[in-house]
């Protein structure tokens, strides 16, 4: 067997192992495509730059049948597995990943040509539903006075507890009870909050009740404040939004940085953020995909690469979170090097302006420039010099930090992350001009 | 800071007891006048969180209390190429999944990848530095490639991480691997025992007097069972500058320091010890006057001398005391004693027939004599003797001759065939599969240099397709099996696909085969891509 040289270009746009695994609905599927990443059992395995295709053989007399689609990236299996994407489509991307001599470039199979021709229709045909607006302004008037009454049984509960003082819980129930009745009052945003208060140190008590106090407070009036914060208000209670709403109008075409991503799952949920920044508009951006257990989020947008698209954001006092509209063609690398970043002073105020406009807010994306990751006996800091800012690590494993260390070989880099009153979380890193590098993937 | 800090505490401690029990003290907070106090519970909390919020949009950064530390040593190795680096990835991270065969391959593959790439002297990037040094922690036999292959931020991390202080401990550096640079001998005097063996090797390996001398000088200090892996560390660079070192060892209180002195001794063949051994030897071996026969006549006795060049007085195995001191005195002559004293060659001198001094035809010694001419030739490293002991290499038998015997070689095959040049030892071990198959060729193949030369890899795929054609097991070639992934030449891996292909499908060596074209596959393209 000889092995071709890859080519350049083709490596480029090949995927890392880590991202592909981080397509992985859970552990087995990483394992169990582990399995299916060497060439034995494809044939006819193929790409045409676009889309990946191949047939696995399985333990019947069929082989499966498997096309990716790279650009969304969308999946399409013949095999009857629940798990999306299921092994097969992760296998043929990590034999791709590792041994692009096993999936030469060629024309698409008439099968994997028929899935991808179908599945371009079908996305032209997408048309919003039609809505009844006058309906959906009852209901919005009926869940506007049950969120009100709510926040105001809230205002109670927390005034009543301090009244009785907080190192004495023994009067008060667990915050549970009151938790379903933010449920049952249709604010589940006030409701994880109140949830949290039970595993919150005592230390740190205070400044949630008095938080959560002033969005409940802000709950009860919310019509009485200025459009934009009254925005952010209803989304930390806890309204949805409707994202066709939010895309039918005014959108920011830009080309837009991935500048990091970060999974996170509970046992219902895995919620993928992907942050971005425009290259004309230097705003910031926030892409959230959710995926139930057994699927991967369903938007992959690599670190380090340039996606022209329309996005239309969330209104908000601070708008960062988007919806990702129409896009103009598939993500390609980006510049190497670092992205511009700030000073810690710089990010210090800048997690200070943006909580100026919302009081609610944790963390702000925030770029460091020049800054050097230093591991003390009382924590993990990043300091440019000048100053310094605590990491906040409890945000992110303990590899991740080691992988910042290593990455910076104890000199200056870029490090992109979460900026808030906990301290930094760092996502991905720069140093020098190398690719950047993703510190909590794998 | 301060302004705020006090009426933050007075809020926190009365918002602990509960405003029931502790009036809130409103006029003595800021903005006071901006709540309503009728109700202070609620007053409070509303003061809380103007506190809150304008900590956190009006904090100012911390000055920074001082430089950070030193950084990592800059690492003038080049980089690896970017392909090789994501392969590493997927090696490491196949080392974390357990089972599946295609990840049980990576973790047979990543040893080789790690020596190969320290070799080229290359750098991996720093992001995969902390994955490679926690596979290294679970598996101390990645330890030493691994190590280097971290280079100096690997040891910058560790001296930060205690996880990894394994990489202090392996990681003396190697003056070779650092030219130029004074060798600091601190480890030896202060390190660990693992540390101090490896620090007294790489010193060897290095500058073997300035090894001898470490040792020299501490010597008299160290504890006994120390003491006999310092002098085996010795190994390495062995010259007859270290005789005088060793003879004085032959006193050594230790009975094991004495016996491993003396077999260092022994294998500098114009040491002292030597000569008084070959005095020994040629008194117990004579040829005879007709030159057909060598006449074995056996020490009577182990006396002083002779138990201080290290011939233990009982046979550890039970064998009779003369035969036991006969075999030791030869093994522990000087081989070129024999052709010296007869004039013939290895192959004409185990030709002879072997008699006893008393009664010619009497070949019990024979065994013996061949035993300890084998030992002598593994530890003396002598290539005509061991190649005189193997044999030639077995040729097939003719056409219905029926199978072939293994032929009779003395000793262990494997270390006499590690003596001989690679090209060799190949060849041998190939010509010995085509007549014998794998059944006994385990040894034999670990004793060959990796990756196995196209004739030997086809002599072994040739035998494995006859294996899977006889219908044994996979399972009873595990051993081969293993050993093929990671040593078979890449060139063969076309003949693999075919056998894959071939061999009756969901069939045991269907898998098998399959597996091993996928390994080969991934080999190839690993080697590859380091070239790139």
């Amino acid at each position: 067997m000889s092995v071709p040289p890859p080519t350049v270009g083709r490596m480029e746009e090949r995927w890392s192992t880590e991202h592909v695994l981080s397509l992985a609905p859970d552990a087995a599927s990483q394992k169990a495509a582990g399995k299916l990443s060497s060439p034995a059992p494809w044939s006819g395995a193929g790409t045409d730059g676009t889309a990946l295709w191949g047939e696995c053989k399985g333990s019947g007399s069929t082989p499966y049948r498997t096309v990716i689609e790279l650009a969304t990236p969308a999946y399409q299996c013949s095999c009857p597995s629940r798990k999306f994407p299921c092994k097969h489509a992760l296998g043929l991307l990590l034999l791709w990943s590792g041994a692009p001599e096993a999936v030469p470039a060629a024309e698409p199979a008439e099968w994997a040509a028929d899935w991808l021709k179908a599945r371009e229709e079908r996305a032209e045909k997408r048309v919003a539903a039609p809505a009844d607006p006058a309906a959906a302004r009852r209901r919005a008037e009926r869940r506007g006075a049950r969120v009100a009454a709510g926040a105001a049984e809230l205002r109670l509960r927390l005034a009543d507890r301090v009244r009785h003082g907080l190192a004495d819980q023994s009067t008060a129930g667990p915050w549970e009870e009151v938790a379903a009745r933010m449920v049952d009052a249709q604010a589940p945003g006030l409701a994880t909050r109140v949830r949290a208060l039970d595993a919150t140190p005592q230390d740190r008590l205070l400044e949630e009740y008095a938080m959560l106090h002033l969005l409940a407070t802000a709950a009860t009036r919310v019509d009485e404040l200025p459009p934009e914060l009254a925005a952010t208000v209803r989304t930390r209670v806890g309204y949805p939004t409707d994202t066709a709403e939010i895309l039918a109008g005014p959108t920011v075409r830009d080309r837009w940085l991935a500048l990091g991503s970060r999974d996170t799952s509970d046992d219902r949920l895995t919620t993928r953020r992907v942050w971005l920044r425009g290259a004309k508009t230097g705003r910031p951006a926030l892409l959230l995909a959710f995926g139930r257990p057994g699927q991967a989020p369903d938007l992959a947008l690599p670190t380090g690469h340039l996606l022209e698209a329309e996005l239309a954001f969330h209104p908000g006092a601070r708008p960062l979170r988007a919806a990702l509209g129409t896009r103009y063609g598939a993500p390609e690398p980006g510049p190497a090097g670092p992205p511009a970043g700030l000073t810690v002073a710089e990010a210090v105020a800048g997690y200070g302006t943006a909580v100026a406009d919302d009081p609610w807010l944790e963390s702000w994306p925030t770029v460091l420039a020049g800054a050097v990751p230093v591991r003390t006996p009382d924590g993990w800091y990043l300091t440019d010099g000048h100053h310094t800012l605590p990491v906040h690590t409890s945000a992110l494993p303990e590899a991740a930090l080691w992988r910042l260390a290593a990455v910076s070989t104890g000199r200056p880099l870029t490090v992109f992350g979460e900026y808030g009153h906990q301290g930094f979380a760092p996502v991905t890193a720069w140093a020098g001009h190398d690719r950047p590098i993703g510190l909590t993937t794998v | 800071m301060t302004i705020t800090q006090d009426p933050w505490e007075t809020l926190h401690t009365t918002a602990l007891l509960g405003t029931d029990r502790r009036p809130l003290p409103v006029t003595a907070l800021p903005l006071a006048d901006t709540v309503d106090p009728a109700d202070p519970a609620t007053a409070l909390l509303e003061l809380a969180a103007l506190a809150t919020v304008r900590r956190r949009a009006g904090a100012l950064p911390v000055p920074a209390a001082g430089p950070p530390g030193p950084p990592a040593p800059e690492d003038p190795r080049p980089e690896l190429p970017a392909a090789a680096a994501r392969r590493l990835a997927v090696l490491l991270t196949g080392r974390t999944g357990s089972g599946g065969a295609t990840l049980a391959n990576l973790a047979e593959l990543l040893p080789q990848w790690l020596a190969t790439v320290r070799a080229r002297g290359l750098r991996p990037p720093g992001a995969l530095i902390p994955g490679l040094l926690d596979a290294a922690r679970a598996r101390s036999e990645l330890r030493s490639d691994a190590v280097a292959l971290a280079g100096p931020l690997g040891r910058w991390l560790a001296e930060q991480n205690p996880d990894w202080r394994f990489v202090l401990r392996t990681a003396a550096p190697d003056p070779a691997e650092r030219p130029g640079q004074p060798v600091d001998h601190h480890l030896w005097h202060e390190g660990l025992f693992a540390e101090r063996v490896t620090h007294l090797t790489l010193l060897r390996r290095h500058d073997p007097a300035a090894g001898l001398e470490l040792l020299s000088g501490t010597w008299s200090t160290e504890r006994a069972e120390d003491r006999l892996l310092f002098l085996d560390a010795l190994q390495d660079g062995l010259s007859p500058a270290d005789e005088p070192f060793l003879e004085a060892a032959l006193g050594d209180r230790s009975k094991n320091v004495r016996a491993t002195a003396a077999e260092l001794l022994s294998t500098l063949p114009g040491s002292a010890l030597a000569r008084r051994m070959a005095e020994r030897a040629s008194a117990a071996v004579r040829l005879s006057d007709a030159g057909t026969h060598l006449l074995v006549t056996p020490p009577a006795e182990c006396d002083a001398a002779m138990q201080r060049d290290g011939i233990p007085l009982k046979s550890p195995t039970g064998r009779g005391e003369r035969a036991w001191w006969f075999g030791e005195v030869v093994a522990a002559a000087p081989l070129r004693l024999w052709p010296e004293s007869t004039g013939l060659t290895p192959e004409q001198l185990l030709a002879l027939r072997v008699g006893d001094s008393i009664d010619e035809t009497s070949s019990s010694w024979a065994d013996d004599l061949r035993e300890a001419w084998a030992r002598a030739a593994v530890r003396q490293h002598d290539a005509d003797w061991a190649r005189a002991l193997l044999g030639p290499a077995p040729t097939p038998p003719a056409r219905g001759a029926g199978r072939a015997r293994a032929p009779r070689v003395t000793g262990a095959p494997a270390k006499l065939l590690a003596v001989l040049p690679p090209g060799e030892r190949a060849a041998w071990t190939a010509a010995f599969i085509e007549v014998h198959g794998l059944g006994e060729a385990f040894q034999l193949l670990g004793a060959c240099g990796t990756p196995w030369t196209p004739p030997l890899s086809t002599a072994v795929v040739t035998a494995l397709a006859r294996a899977a054609g006889s219908g044994a097991y996979p399972w009873s070639h595990s051993g081969v099996l293993g050993m093929t992934e990671r040593a078979l030449a890449p060139e063969t891996a076309a003949a693999v696909e075919e056998l894959a292909a071939e061999a009756a499908p969901d069939s045991a060596w269907s898998e098998t085969f399959a597996r091993l074209a996928g390994t080969l596959r991934f080999r190839a393209a690993m080697l590859a891509e380091l070239d790139a």
